[in-house]
């Protein structure tokens, strides 16, 4: 959600590294989103060819790398996918589980010339 | 020639920065701060107007509003007797961030207050991703909205220090299976703080001010 402001985000911090390392050109952005941070990539590209315009970004490709949610079972160790309803853990049924993998939302690395 | 950069940051970094800030400016002037969301109708001023009743005498109280319009709920915070109360009017924005609290603090002399109440906009979604800088987030779940809202609501359940479970008086008129909501919430959030009360009847409203003390007092 609020994927204007966080193409916005994406934007500065992008150009602010791009700055630092005295490129020209930034020719693609790497983000890693999580499965749990709810981002829909599409609106994310549609504001970005807006909002790039006019600055060295203006053609980069974005590329989104999605990382799969992941629970572990704080009691069995075991790691897993949760199911959409169920949150325990599907071996020993344990409701202590914490979310290892899926909350990325981050700038991964930008490609300049 | 095409180099890749290493950055490996935040996109919302920006508000996590300024969320710092504000906590800052709340500490050095002594001021404890809690961020209260819920879906709209949950009893977000309605909890706040009777906290301040209850609190009148123990503690100086302010209280900052977001909602997209009007200053109906900085108005009843008022009256209820907040020491002050401001209004946010975000004028669209589906949820309070730290630029707009910043805002509002610059208008206090946080010197004059023990405790700042932030009551975020009616929405079970976005504010979960926005910090402001509070000590403490806090969640009103309702009775009336069902028992599934931790299974269809994760970010928010996960994320908060504290759980008010409001309108247990409506429990014998809705059906609502307080082991399945509870069973949502433990998975989500183990060990979470809950207040199962009643802010029309005042039941359960006790155990809730106390803690509010408690933390208050914590960190003098």
């Amino acid at each position: 959600m609020h994927e204007l402001a966080v193409t916005q985000s994406i934007l500065d911090i992008s150009l602010r590294h791009a700055q630092k390392a005295g490129a020209e050109k930034i020719t693609g952005i790497n983000l890693v989103i999580g499965e749990f941070a709810s981002i829909v990539d599409d609106s994310v590209q549609f504001y970005w060819e807006l909002y790039a315009q006019g600055t060295i970004a203006q053609n980069a490709q974005l590329h989104f790398e999605r990382i799969a949610g992941e629970m572990t079972c704080t009691n069995c160790k075991l790691s897993f996918h949760p199911k959409d309803t169920d949150f325990a853990c599907p071996d020993c049924k344990s409701e202590f589980v914490q979310i290892t993998k899926g909350d990325e939302f981050r700038v991964e690395s930008i490609d300049v010339e | 020639m095409t180099i890749r950069v290493p950055i490996v940051e935040n996109i919302l970094n920006a508000n996590d920065h300024l969320a710092v800030e504000n906590r800052s400016r709340l500490e050095s002037a002594g001021v404890y701060s809690i961020n209260i969301m819920a879906s709209p109708g949950a009893g977000k001023t309605s909890l706040i107007e009777q906290t301040l009743l209850r609190l009148k005498d123990k503690l100086r109280v302010a209280v900052v509003d977001g909602d997209i319009a009007t200053s109906i709920d900085a108005d009843r915070a008022a009256k209820a007797g907040a020491q002050a109360a401001i209004q946010i009017n975000t004028g669209g924005d589906c949820h309070l961030d730290a630029v707009m609290l910043r805002g509002a603090l610059e208008q206090l002399d946080l010197t004059q207050f023990d405790l700042l109440i932030v009551e975020n906009v009616g929405n079970l979604v976005c504010p979960a991703s926005f910090k402001l800088g509070t000590h403490k987030s806090i969640l009103i779940a309702s009775i009336p909205e069902g028992d599934d809202k931790p299974y269809k609501y994760p970010g928010m359940y996960r994320g908060v220090d504290a759980l008010v479970i409001n309108k247990i008086d409506l429990l014998p008129y809705v059906p609502f299976k307080m082991d399945y909501f509870e069973r949502g919430v433990e998975v989500l959030n183990p060990g979470v703080v809950t207040f199962p009360l009643s802010a029309k009847t005042g039941e359960g409203m006790d155990a809730w001010t106390n803690w509010l003390v408690e933390q208050v007092k914590s960190k003098r």
